[in-house]
């Protein structure tokens, strides 16, 4: 039987700082993209319709869920991702605020939360609690009740000034 | 087993370390189940039913085999048909031919969702197409969605070829798989002398767990018949029981690789696609990974019962309760099992109850076979008990936390089915509760325009279990140590359980590394679950790092040529007591030691960790208008035994308080008729957000469980269990309006002020 033979599309982005093309087909999320075709797996699917937050990157520094955006609508931006998130010289302040709070317990939102506060932080250095947690709306945990997700947030923004 | 807990100050025990496997998980290299890929893989999907309740009259699979790009289809024809034998794996029990048919329906399908077919190719484009394209012919049948459809006379029967067992005898054609019933007392003797007597019947809708990651099966059937499984799970070792089962082969010719898990709650104990993709990739040749999508997840795991608890308690003029009688009747979903043992133990759990009776009954309905949840079944029960004591304690104009010691149980008190507790830590827990800042603040009774607060308490119980699990330690050349286990670690057990070894060791938790290992490599360890891995696990590292020790004074012995008595060990340095010019370090020693290196290994089968109490304090601010609750200020007060890790012990508070506010107010699985759940995305199943709650306070209180040498007791599951009716009380203590129905969300708030007025 025919299939619909759908052609590939190169896709030239910047993932993580790092430039590239990439041979995707054209109805694949960017969330499968990072996860399948350039094989970064920290990028999490929870859901795949935008609810839970696990598949959080920054695009053009904008978060967005990337279940939701096309990997073709990549091209020519700067994505960041989790794995981007610490330098050879370490962590980045909110990945070692959340190891020092606990704030984390089955990990698998973590990557999403991490992604969301750097945006929070890049932006407002100083977020009250009340803003953190509408910032967080968006991303899903069911393990930790969000308490301790809210404090590393603080104490990594209280260091990282 | 039991010992005296060691009374000493600890130097690990207690502290705040990184854990061991953090560095992964907030990095993104952590790889949890839908994270791996094998050469040559191919990806799995499977044809789910769309109806709840239909008879399979044929499939036809050929259209999807043709299909490019597809490896191979199955259907339950490819599966071995099971007789019905009972099988047990801790929070899990039930008959393996059920076990089977959940994996995949053979004659009927039993729920929307249930898996009729699965395919595996060469991406997962191609496997959803293919599975478009099995048609299946089905026969529709009503399906019965609750307990009291599915308990009717002329109900529809889920099981023609099931022998239910009501209270010993053996009964055909009927939707209640079990009724069981515990007795102790006189309860109408009680009843007849009782000033007060007050009964309620709440009713609850089915709930999820509602973990994050998706279920997963990853596998490679190779050509010795050898299957190798790669999954995120809370039991490695259960999934090995349980796809030896339905495949039909040895234990041994499994193997179980655990993968990090995004959660489970007890819903990450069955297995679901491992079979399948076992068995595509026997067809195949091939590996093959089959991925659950969110929809998937809550139309065909998990789930936790819904159902209906209907309580009477009566008291004496002095406010003492004579008698207690409890009617449970919970979902089991399709196949049996809706842990009305565990509900008819924690039903009166927290009081001294002289005489009480207890029927329960494990209902079979059409929604996806019931996963135990957190504490399964106590908070089902407690919402009815706590409910039941709030309305005493009002009409009586009782302090709640008052009639809760006055009434409280403690060592020696007779439980449910018999046994009397050991120590246990409710009374503390009480009177922490009255101590707390929280209880002794003013609730603010003047609150914006329109909105009314209300302040509600409640105790729960999880009885924790044990069971078995085994350690391996091995003494590096650099002194440190490396610790093998079997307990899949969903929140921080690598820590708690090498937190402990180190404490015997008398080194730091840094220094001993933890890894959790695949089932050929380590010994049986039952289920992350029940709340028993840091207490079984840990006790084995425990045995595991004093057998290291006798070990390492061996060794030191044929090194220095002296007797084993003359050498002592602690805090990493053994020595000599008689000669301080012998003496070494654990990397010394490590270097060379006689006769090879110094490893061992230990296993235990333990009994239940002495149960977990926990005392819950709410403050709800409630929009008369609109129905909507705000949780304003939240208390978790919990006897912990021994907090190994107390960052990661008042986590399990605060998610299991942040689990049950979400059940009380917006959780449920809205039903069509038809047994449909039509809000199966997290958009419309409504899990609470960070903006949805409060800071949860936590206080942790220390009574040292007497089975555990460091007093640990399970902390997980009791802190699921006060939250529905602390809120119910608080609610009824803001608005006179008693709720007994979950989830109590806006709609049903409005329509009682309505009734009400």
């Amino acid at each position: 039987m025919a299939e619909n033979k759908v052609k590939k599309v190169t896709v030239n982005t910047t993932i993580n700082g790092q430039e590239m093309d990439i041979l995707i087909d054209p109805y694949v999320s960017l969330l499968e993209t990072l996860r399948e075709v350039v094989g970064i797996t920290g990028t999490k699917e929870g859901c795949n319709d935008g609810n839970c937050g696990a598949c959080t990157v920054n695009l053009d520094g904008r978060i967005v869920d990337s279940c939701l955006v096309l990997g073709v609508e990549a091209e020519g931006k700067n994505i960041e991702t989790v794995e981007g998130m610490a330098s050879p010289d370490g962590l980045h302040p909110l990945q070692q605020a959340f190891l020092e709070e606990a704030a984390l317990q089955c990990g698998i939102c973590t990557p999403g939360f991490l992604v969301s506060a750097k945006a929070l932080l890049d932006n407002e250095p100083d977020p009250s609690e009340e803003r953190i947690r509408h910032w967080l709306a968006g991303n899903l945990c069911r393990c930790t009740g969000y308490d301790k997700i809210v404090k590393a947030v603080t104490k990594a923004s209280k260091e990282s000034k | 087993m039991v010992s005296t807990p060691e009374n000493k100050n600890y130097k690990v025990i207690g502290t705040r370390p990184i854990r061991h496997d953090g560095y992964d998980k907030v990095t993104g290299r952590a790889q949890y189940g839908a994270d791996i890929k094998l050469p040559g893989m191919l990806i799995g999907a499977v044809a789910r039913s769309p109806y709840a309740h239909a008879k399979i009259k044929s499939i036809d699979t050929s259209e999807a085999e043709k299909m490019d790009g597809v490896f191979a289809v199955m259907t339950a024809k490819d599966l071995p048909r099971l007789g019905d034998i009972v099988r047990g794996n801790s929070e899990e029990s039930g008959s393996e031919r059920h076990l089977s048919e959940n994996v995949m329906a053979f004659e009927k399908v039993l729920y929307k969702g249930h898996v009729v077919a699965g395919v595996a190719a060469k991406d997962q484009n191609t496997a959803f197409e293919a599975v478009k394209k099995i048609k299946v012919d089905y026969e529709v049948l009503k399906p019965v969605i609750n307990v009291d459809q599915a308990m009717a006379k002329d109900a529809s029967i889920l099981h023609e070829d099931y022998l239910g067992d009501h209270l010993g005898k053996k009964v055909k054609n009927t939707n209640i798989a079990a009724h069981v019933r515990h007795e102790s007392g006189n309860i109408d003797d009680g009843f007849e002398k009782a000033d007060l007597v007050i009964e309620k019947e709440v009713d609850m809708q089915t709930v999820h767990q509602g973990y994050l990651e998706p279920h997963t099966g990853t596998a490679v059937w190779d050509e010795e018949d050898r299957v190798k499984i790669w999954t995120s799970t809370q039991g490695s070792f259960a999934v090995r029981d349980s796809v030896s089962k339905v495949l039909d082969l040895d234990v041994s010719r499994i193997k179980v690789t655990p993968m990090e898990i995004g959660g489970g709650f007890g819903g990450k104990i069955p297995i679901y696609l491992e079979p399948i993709s076992a068995v595509l990739s026997k067809k195949t040749r091939r590996p093959v990974k089959t991925v659950m999508s969110r929809t998937d997840v809550f139309d065909a795991s998990g789930p936790g019962p819904g159902g209906k608890v209907k309580v009477k308690i009566g008291i004496d003029s002095e406010g003492k309760i004579l008698a207690a009688y409890a009617d449970i009747r919970l979902e089991a979903g399709a196949y049996p099992e809706a842990f009305i043992e565990a509900a008819a133990k924690c039903v009166f759990s927290c009081y001294d109850v002289p005489s009480m009776k207890i029927d329960a009954y494990d209902v079979v309905v059409n929604k996806p076979s019931s996963a135990p949840y957190r504490a399964p079944a106590s908070p089902q029960v407690a919402f009815a008990t706590e409910t039941v004591v709030d309305e005493i304690c009002n009409i009586k104009g009782y302090d709640p936390i008052d009639f809760r010691l006055k009434n409280v149980a403690e060592k020696g008190t007779r439980t449910a089915l018999g046994p009397k507790y050991r120590t246990i830590g409710l009374k503390e827990c009480l009177e922490a509760a009255k101590d707390s800042d929280h209880w002794k603040s003013d609730l603010d009774s003047n609150p914006k325009s329109g909105k009314k607060r209300g302040r509600g308490i409640a105790s729960g119980y999880w009885f924790n279990i044990g069971f078995k699990s085994s350690v391996n330690l091995s003494l590096n050349p650099d002194g440190k140590v490396a610790l093998t286990e079997g307990s899949t670690d969903i929140g921080g057990s690598r820590a708690s359980i090498a937190m402990q070894a180190a404490e015997v060791l008398g080194i730091p938790a840094e220094d001993v590394r933890p890894s959790v290992v695949d089932t050929d490599s380590i010994g049986i360890t039952d289920v992350t679950g029940g709340s028993r891995t840091t207490y079984a696990t840990g006790y084995a590292a425990y045995n595991a790092a004093h057998k290291l020790i006798e070990q390492i004074i061996e060794k030191s012995a044929l090194k220095w040529d002296i007797s084993k008595d003359q050498i002592e060990y602690s805090d990493g340095v053994v020595k000599s007591k008689t000669d301080s010019e012998l003496k070494m370090t654990l990397k010394e020693i490590a270097d060379d030691p006689p006769g090879g290196p110094i490893v061992s290994s230990a296993s235990v089968d333990l009994e239940e960790a002495g149960g977990g109490f926990a005392v819950h304090i709410a403050d709800l601010e409630i929009d008369e208008e609109t129905g909507k609750t705000d949780v304003v200020n939240y208390t978790a007060i919990q006897d912990v035994g021994k907090a190994i890790h107390p960052s990661y012990v008042e986590g399990q508070m605060q998610g299991g308080a942040a689990q049950g506010i979400g059940w009380a107010l917006n959780e449920e699985y809205f039903m069509s008729d038809d047994g449909i759940m039509l809000n199966s995305s997290y958009l419309d199943y409504r899990m609470p957000t960070s903006l949805d709650l409060p800071m949860i306070n936590t206080i942790m209180i220390e009574v040292p469980s007497e089975e555990h040498p460091y007093g640990v007791r399970g902390v997980g599951e009791p802190p699921i269990v006060p939250p529905v009716p602390a809120i119910g009380n608080a609610i009824n203590d803001a608005l006179g309006l008693r709720l007994l129905n979950t989830p109590m969300k806006p709609s049903r708030i409005t329509e009682a002020l309505k009734r009400k007025k």
